[in-house]
């Protein structure tokens, strides 16, 4: 009995002999009935083909004949066994749409096998099939060289396809390829070995298709569970179907809900067939918490660290439509169970399938694939295709016509306005790690009061959020009524307030955080203090230069005017002084440009300092 | 029970995910209980889909009056059993004018079960009707969709499907148009009888070997059911020892010579002999591309 299922992309073009493999596969594996068999036979002597034998290709494009009707255009699906596997085949045509219906047929595939005709060696097809099956996360890949038979079951043919391939390897990503010297026709290295290629000495294609693992995409990853239906039969119970997307769940585990970051534990595990103590990546079950939250289809129940809440992607977008892709339109965007509406605000490359290169564009036309940027409506919880194909890939629906045009593969996640709830989230030291794309480090603005630090700051956070990055802010008035409530404003009580900053700024940065402080700091000493807490690269001096005229007119707390009236003693710039940075990693004079523009330096800086991407 | 397969495992996870997804996606979701091997699998499937709750679906029959007794009486017994909201549905046109598969032949397809569907579909206002069908059937099946879109009028363009990726399946619909389902696409005929086995899932008596009366044409056993049968001069019913491996309207659906009794039997069966599952059913061998015909026509 088989134990397992692969799901077998086929490509190549008619002339490689595509069907006449996948008629002698089905064949050999008993798949085909005795009256289409015996109907198969009578057409091979009338077509006279193959002498004295059975012409499997008529298998297969007698289930063509539709071509005229153009229905072949299109993926079909064919089933087979061995005592070791089921396969499902998904049978896409070699030349008209192929794009499209690779990327149909090798979205669920396991596994492709890319057929080369011996004689022709490796065409620009095979580049494309081999291109698309990578794109669409394919990672294992049977080379089966065809026709053997043709170029006298030559060893150096075979070799040198091999060799070139390997060529091709380097644009493909991480990649086993298996290379076979096969005749379809006849069989050989089919099922069995061949007596005419002894130098072959590796699997046949079938013991390939057995052997090849299926890729343990879901047991690594953590826990996902796309929450599919809301179960409510009655009111004493209430739990939630789906399929596990990956990992595995065991009553008692913690799981959070990703939309509305609350959290419950598992209580139970329901199925028909009896409640179960775990559930592992693939299975369908109902989850009962144990506390209500507010859980909703299209929701994600996640382990730590839960998936990025996004609602900004860039993705690699196949486009399935007549109507070209533009920027500006927008879409029913699907992903898991997640339904939302997606506009696109950026078409940039388009990827030429022949060259493996990339070519700016605006716009995508039919069976074209691209690189695009797309904003939601709603936040959705969201990983990179290369991490997990249930919560990468996605699916734009035309809002009028209801038909599917376009599919994507998510490349990049960025959060914006919605993460600035962000603090809610409980972040391990795991989640640091798979969460952080950035350098951490310390934005430590200083300068007079009223000289515009906060203000600044808050717009650098923001920029810093919409592109995705991760920050926490220390406002030195806010720390005072928190942290810092017991100090006064004494020489040591300064001391002492501005080493506890500098040390709670140093454990954001252990946390991975780009962390801003808004914090007058007049003293040289203190703001050394503040850098040695942390590494020398990872701090950065800011000095907001507004002179005191300036910050004593605006005076947005009414301080300085306090000051002056000798209502509050020791006030910087009034009656204490301000020590100015001698050498700030960065300058912001505020009498010369906005507060944008400055934030925008701040950037800029970041960037060029590798902090930020 | 003998312990299954794991790729049955596979199987069965995609199909729940198929009839949730339904369940989630549509307004008036209805399934088509054919009373067959395939309904029975898909039954059960839908009532592991939604566990503890029932399937929040209603189950719709096409009562054509020509379908074997034995599979009323299962049909019936079983709705009882499992508390289904069973809907049955005879086309009352067909019914007035005396349609039958004696005389009407073709026509009798087309008007008892296509547009018989058709009226239910729409009288009962229904958006989505998930069917047993899977593509190792037939050829056109082959490269139909999971969620395959039917026009105004419910009919079916092969060329304008909707591509079907990852497992996202895309239940929108525009105005007049409905949906078809098939949770059991990438199902076998082995893969149904080896779940039944497993699941130990129960069918139609039909299937298993009897002694049945018989008459033999066109080289088919068509099994005598009741006293509608009619015969040609000279005919006479003979009790051979057959089963069906596809039901349908009994004098229609040719049985085959079997001496499988248990579902044991049919699966080892199934693994040594091999004819087509539809070599069996008259209506899909009149020409190659009937069924794509009958298909674009609103045909299940």
């Amino acid at each position: 009995m088989p134990d397992s299922l692969l799901r077998v992309l086929t490509c190549g073009s008619v002339d490689d002999g595509k069907s006449t493999l996948i008629g002698r596969l089905l064949f050999e594996c008993g798949s085909i009935p005795d009256d289409v068999m015996a109907a198969l036979e009578r057409d091979s002597i009338r077509f006279g083909t193959v002498e004295g034998g059975v012409d499997y290709a008529l298998l297969v494009d007698g289930l063509e004949a539709e071509r005229e009707q153009g229905v072949t255009i299109d993926v079909a699906y064919r089933f087979f066994e061995t005592p070791r596997r089921r396969f499902i085949l998904a049978d896409t045509p070699g030349h008209q749409q192929y794009t499209r219906n690779m990327a149909t047929g090798a979205s669920t595939a396991d596994l492709a096998i890319l057929l080369v005709d011996a004689r022709n060696g490796l065409l620009d097809q095979t580049r494309r099939h081999a291109a698309i099956a990578s794109l669409l996360g394919i990672r294992s890949m049977v080379l089966a060289i065809n026709k053997m038979d043709l170029v006298d079951f030559d060893k150096t043919v075979f070799d040198a396809i091999v060799a070139g391939f390997d060529l091709l390897r380097d644009h493909l990503g991480e990649l086993s390829v298996t290379a076979i010297p096969i005749c379809a026709r006849d069989g050989d290295n089919v099922t069995g070995d061949s007596a005419r290629m002894p130098w072959y000495t590796g699997a046949t294609l079938l013991a390939a298709l057995e052997a090849a693992e299926p890729p343990s995409r879901a047991d690594s990853h953590p826990f996902r569970f796309p929450v599919q239906y809301v179960s409510r039969p009655d009111q004493s119970f209430r739990g939630y179907a789906g399929s596990v997307a990956s990992g595995t769940i065991r009553i008692g585990d913690k799981l959070t809900n990703t939309a509305s970051r609350t959290k419950a534990k598992v209580a139970r595990i329901v199925t028909m067939d009896g409640e179960l103590d775990a559930a592992h990546a693939g299975l369908p079950v109902t989850l009962v918490l144990d506390r209500e939250i507010d859980v909703s289809r299209g929701d994600v129940l996640a382990a730590d660290p839960p998936p990025m809440l996004a609602d900004q992607i860039n993705a690699w977008v196949v486009w399935m439509d007549e109507t070209p892709l533009f920027r500006g339109r927008a879409y029913q965007f699907k992903l898991g169970t997640k339904s939302v509406i997606g506009t696109i605000t950026d078409i940039t490359n388009r990827l030429d399938i022949d060259t493996l290169r990339e070519v700016g564009v605006r716009e995508l036309g039919l069976n074209e694939i691209g690189r695009v940027a797309i904003s939601l409506s709603h936040p959705v919880a969201c990983e990179p295709y290369s991490e997990s194909r249930e919560l990468g890939g996605f699916i734009l629906v035309d809002r009028l016509t209801m038909g599917t045009v376009g599919a994507g593969m998510i490349t990049d996640i960025r959060a914006g306005r919605t993460n600035v709830h962000w603090h809610r989230l409980d972040v391990d030291k795991q989640a640091r790690a798979s969460l952080n794309r950035q350098k951490p480090a310390v934005l430590w603005f200083t300068g007079l009061s009223g000289a515009g630090k906060s203000t600044i700051a808050n717009i650098v956070e923001k920029q810093l959020l919409v592109l995705g990055h991760h920050t926490m802010t220390l406002d030195g008035d806010n720390v005072r009524h928190g942290l810092n409530r017991d100090l006064g404003f004494s020489e040591a009580d300064r001391v002492e307030n501005i080493r506890r900053i500098a040390e709670v700024a140093k454990l954001f940065v252990e946390a991975g955080l780009i962390v801003l402080v808004s914090f007058i700091s007049p003293y040289r000493n203190e703001r050394m203090l503040a850098r040695d807490c942390v590494e020398d690269s990872e701090f950065l001096e800011i000095f907001v230069d507004t002179p005191v005229e300036e910050c004593s007119r605006r005076d947005p707390k009414g301080l300085y005017q306090k000051a002056y009236a000798g209502q509050i003693r020791n006030f910087t710039g009034v009656d204490a002084p301000y020590e100015e940075p001698l050498d700030p990693e960065i300058r912001l004079p505020t009498l010369e440009a906005s507060p944008e523009d400055l934030a925008g330096r701040v950037i800029d800086e970041l960037r060029h300092r590798g902090v930020i991407a | 029970m003998t312990p299954r397969p794991s790729h049955l495992n596979e199987l069965e996870a995609e199909s729940i995910y198929i009839l949730r997804e339904v369940a989630a996606q549509s307004a008036r979701p209805v399934l088509l209980y054919s009373i067959g091997k395939d309904s029975s699998a898909l039954l059960h499937l839908a009532r592991k889909a939604f566990f503890p709750a029932r399937p929040p679906f209603p189950f719709l029959h096409i009562d054509t009056t020509w379908k074997f007794r034995d599979m009323i009486t299962f049909r019936d017994a079983t709705a009882q059993r499992l508390g289904l909201d069973l809907r049955l549905h005879t086309n009352p046109d067909g019914l007035r004018q005396g349609i039958n598969p004696f005389d009407h032949g073709g026509a009798y397809t087309q008007i008892m079960k296509t547009d018989a569907l058709k009226q239910a579909l729409t009288e009962g206002k229904y958006d989505t009707a998930i069917g047993g069908a899977r593509r190792d059937e037939e050829r056109s099946r082959a490269k139909e969709r999971i969620f395959s879109v039917r026009g105004p009028g419910h009919t079916w363009e092969p060329k304008r499907q909707r591509p079907e990726l990852w497992h996202l399946y895309n239940g929108n619909l525009a105005p007049g148009e409905t949906l078809r389902v098939f949770p059991l696409s990438n199902w076998t005929e082995l893969d149904v009888w080896t779940y039944i086995q497993a699941e130990a899932i129960d069918v139609v008596p039909l299937y298993f070997a009897a002694w049945r009366p018989t008459v033999i044409r066109e080289g088919q056993l068509i099994v005598v059911d009741d006293e509608r049968m009619r015969f040609n001069p000279g005919e006479q019913p003979v009790p051979r020892l057959v089963r069906f491996r596809s039901l349908g309207c009994y004098p229609l659906s040719a049985a085959v010579a079997s001496d499988a009794s248990t579902v044991d039997d049919i699966v080892a069966e199934m693994r040594t002999t091999k004819m087509s599952e539809r070599a069996g059913r008259l209506i899909d061998q009149e020409q190659g591309s009937s069924m794509e015909r009958k298909k674009r026509e609103g045909y299940f």
